[in-house]
């Protein structure tokens, strides 16, 4: 019965302190039914010891079907912690999973393959750092797979790992990994995505795994997945001004008021100037109060309580800026959207919008829906169940944002069905929209033009913000002369 | 407090941060909450962050207990001592019910009385209280359905739990909006690990509960488990020996449930070196766990925490 007795010898490695204390690296995987996931996730666990003995006994007891008896356990069922997830035999609902190699510690999201919980996915991404993609090497790329790699992107992941995974059942074919492996990498591309590593791998038996799969796979001169993993970078929000959007107000005693919240973006010191939004009254921060100490500066992700040097209305809701990089303010965004509801999204109804602290009420305005299988963005007035688009959104009251691909935190937001208070779609801002309503008008100044040398213009349409509006964004190029002369007639 | 105090390392300070923005968020967004207090390690990580959170204001919400009679005795001097050097509002409940009908681990078996003594108490304590949200101490790392298990957790009126029908939760908002009845429970430290957790209680100086620490204690083995012996109500049975054994408990509950582990381990340090090289999880030693696979789900489902 005791299964694993070989591996429960085996000493968990010591860990290197310094390294292990970085934050943890956040990804998740996405992959077909049958792409072998448990089995990779599972590999990952037992290959840095985060199963332990009795998991794996209580394993060996409700376990049908061991894996081609390598002496392992069923992974899925390791994986599937509900009932009927083990009795469909399929995962459900979106994972966590913890486990550290020597040099750092990692938080896996484990989603469902299934079509229909699209759903899960970009729950599990809007978080992640990484997304690892994995394909059977019998089958390549999938339609599935451009699917992940879509909605991994559109959550605002930026590095790939593509797992070509089962390589021992094409006998370490080398060819076939790179011709799987320059297929996707032109797919990645055209989501605008240029950091991908490919590993060829066989989850199943261990190889590039934790491991290397040098044996069988001598041509292989790259990493594991995990030397790959402990190498990869973590988004940060510090790249835009300061924002603390307030969740309380703390008001102890007649002596102190303090305004409690997370660092969103930026970083904050005493003697700073801040606006506070939507009032647009300005104030200077006085101290940053800690339970520890009084600080000197906190930056984005500390959990802080602000005290300023004036009296001023502030309330739950509201947020505190940058004086001189303040988010955009305003009626109308423009947002894409993941609609996670079976009723979907509709134009006639008015949501609940929650977006850091602040929650208003928002009509959405459907304009096109992604259709995952070829990539393009086909006009659309309603968003159905997993169905990705873009929409106006129109508010009542001033709403604050900074585009998605500046600010997780402050261009991220959910929508609430009222009636349910159910969570019916996850949103990302594009930017701020001038039309209201929807209704771009004519004689509206909603359009820029530029003219610019080509050269700038090509490092331009290389940032995330552009890449991010690409489809509101129309590009001619022409003479400088022939440039001017359209210009002039524009007056 | 300890200025000198060295600063946190970025994976704690991250765990931190995020423990500290729920706690806000939930304190700001119900109008009743609780925190649930169990006294534990875990418990004592909970207490720990909530001052820290609305410091310098004091916690806004009550403390619960949900008290057995069954616990260690040592668990109870500890809470006691707690309340008077933090000043903190604690609502102990026991089931009146179980108390009458005597209810015990020896006599109902482990599955009854935690469900009588536990689940069913806990659901008196919330309703008692009409608290619409219940801060929790407990860990995605602990066990499979805790896994799936959201941050802010919907509760229907009976406080079931369906796990196949979550909200999603994305990105760090959180949805709050529940009906009359309706509540949530709120787990700060969802994203913990064991290790964390420790590495946290020694960096920040947190006490806890002397049984955590290795020392020669009286146990009897029972059921491949080593039960405290220190209580009177705990009867050695026909060929049970009592023995002095030099042991830790890992995590603490109901003394009849809880086995304890035989180590050497007599400070925070040592207790990390023996987790990180440890080859059996931290549950393993709770009953409960072992009745049957799903067994907690299907507590969860229930409303135990």
């Amino acid at each position: 019965m005791n299964i694993n007795a070989e591996v429960v010898e085996q000493a968990k490695p010591a860990i290197d302190a310094d390294t292990r204390n970085a934050r943890p690296l956040r990804l998740i995987t996405c992959g077909s039914v049958d792409d072998g996931k448990s089995t990779l996730i599972g590999r990952l666990l037992w290959d840095t010891k985060a199963v332990k003995e009795d998991q794996a006994d209580a394993l060996a007891r409700d376990n049908r079907n061991q894996q081609n008896g390598l002496g392992l356990p069923d992974f899925a069922l390791l994986l599937d912690g509900l009932q009927a997830e083990r009795e469909q035999g399929i995962t459900i609902d979106v994972a966590y999973r913890y486990f550290s190699s020597e040099k750092r510690s990692f938080i896996v999201a484990d989603t469902p393959g299934h079509e229909q919980y699209t759903r899960n996915m970009a729950t599990g991404a809007s978080t992640a750092d990484l997304a690892i993609l994995l394909v059977d090497a019998r089958t390549g790329i999938l339609e599935q797979t451009r699917r992940h790699a879509t909605i991994a992107t559109l959550m605002g992941i930026r590095q790939f790992v593509l797992a070509v995974n089962k390589i021992d059942l094409i006998d370490y074919d080398r060819l076939r990994f790179d011709e799987i492996a320059t297929q996707f990498r032109q797919l990645a591309l055209s989501l605008g995505v240029t950091d991908v590593t490919a590993i060829p791998m066989s989850a199943l038996l261990g190889e590039n795994v934790v491991y290397s799969g040098k044996t069988n796979m001598p041509w292989y001169v790259g990493k594991s997945l995990v030397e790959v993993l402990e190498l990869a970078t973590q988004r940060s929000a510090q790249t835009v001004g300061f924002r603390l959007p307030v969740q309380r107000v703390s008001r102890p005693n007649e002596g102190f008021r303090g305004y409690q919240g997370t660092v969103a973006g930026g970083s904050v010191k005493p003697g700073d100037s801040v606006v506070i939004l939507p009032s647009g009254t300005v104030a200077n921060v006085k101290q940053i109060v800690t339970f520890d100490l009084v600080r000197n500066a906190a930056v984005a992700g500390d959990a802080i309580t602000l005290v300023l040097d004036r009296p001023v209305d502030i309330a739950r809701g509201d947020m505190i800026a940058s004086i001189d990089a303040a988010p955009a303010s305003g009626l109308s965004f423009e947002a894409k959207l993941v609609a996670l509801a079976p009723d979907g999204v509709s134009a006639q109804k008015r949501y609940w919008l929650k977006s850091s602290s602040r929650r208003q009420r928002v009509r959405v305005n459907p304009k096109t829906l992604l259709d995952l299988k070829s990539g393009q963005w086909n006009d659309a007035d309603a968003l159905p169940l997993n169905g990705i688009g873009t929409v106006q959104l129109a508010f009542d009251e001033e709403a604050l944002f900074d585009p998605y691909e500046t600010n997780r935190n402050t261009g991220a937001f959910i929508l609430i069905d009222p009636d349910t208070n159910n969570t019916v779609a996850g949103g990302m801002i594009v930017a701020r929209s001038a039309a209201v309503d929807g209704l771009s008008s004519d004689d509206g100044l909603d359009q820029t033009l530029l003219s610019l040398p080509s050269d700038l213009a090509k490092k331009l349409m290389q940032s995330d913000v552009f890449k991010a509006m690409r489809e509101q964004i129309e590009i001619r190029h022409t003479s400088a002369n022939r440039a001017s002369s359209i210009l002039r007639e524009l007056d | 407090m300890s200025e000198t105090k060295p600063p946190l390392d970025p994976n704690l300070k991250a765990l931190e941060s995020e423990a500290i923005h729920i706690f806000r968020e939930v304190a700001a967004e119900f109008e009743r909450p609780v925190m649930l207090y169990s006294v534990g390690k875990d418990s004592s990580v909970l207490l720990h962050l909530a001052r820290k959170a609305f410091y310098p204001g004091k916690i806004p919400f009550p403390l619960l207990h949900i008290d057995t009679g069954w616990k260690f005795a040592e668990m109870i001097a500890f809470r006691d001592h707690m309340v008077e050097q933090f000043d903190l509002d604690l609502v102990a409940h026991t089931n009146a019910r179980g108390v009458l009908e005597n209810v015990s681990p020896f006599t109902h078996g482990s599955s009854v009385y935690t469900n009588i003594m536990k689940t069913e108490a806990l659901r008196q304590g919330l309703d008692a209280g009409q608290y619409d949200a219940a801060f929790g101490g407990a860990r995605r790392d602990e066990e499979a359905s805790r896994a799936k298990e959201r941050i802010y957790s919907f509760r229907t009126p009976d406080h079931r739990w369906d796990p196949r029908n979550q909200r999603p939760e994305l990105w760090s908002v959180y949805n709050g909006m529940i009906k009359k009845g309706e509540s949530v429970r709120a787990f700060p430290l969802s994203n913990w690990t064991e290790v964390d957790i420790w590495r946290y209680i020694k960096a920040e100086n947190i006490p806890i509960v002397p049984l955590y620490f290795a020392a020669r204690r009286p146990v009897v083995e029972r059921d491949g488990m080593l039960i405290l012996a220190e209580d009177k109500r705990l009867k050695p049975l026909p060929g049970e020996v009592v023995q002095q054994q030099m042991i830790r408990f890992r995590t603490l509950g109901c003394f009849p449930l809880t086995g304890a582990i035989r180590s050497e381990a007599t400070t925070l340090d040592e207790i990390i070196d023996e987790l990180e090289t440890a080859t059996v999880s931290e549950r393993q030693g709770r009953a409960i766990d072992r009745d049957e696979a799903g067994s907690m789900e299907k507590k969860k489902r229930e409303g135990y925490f």
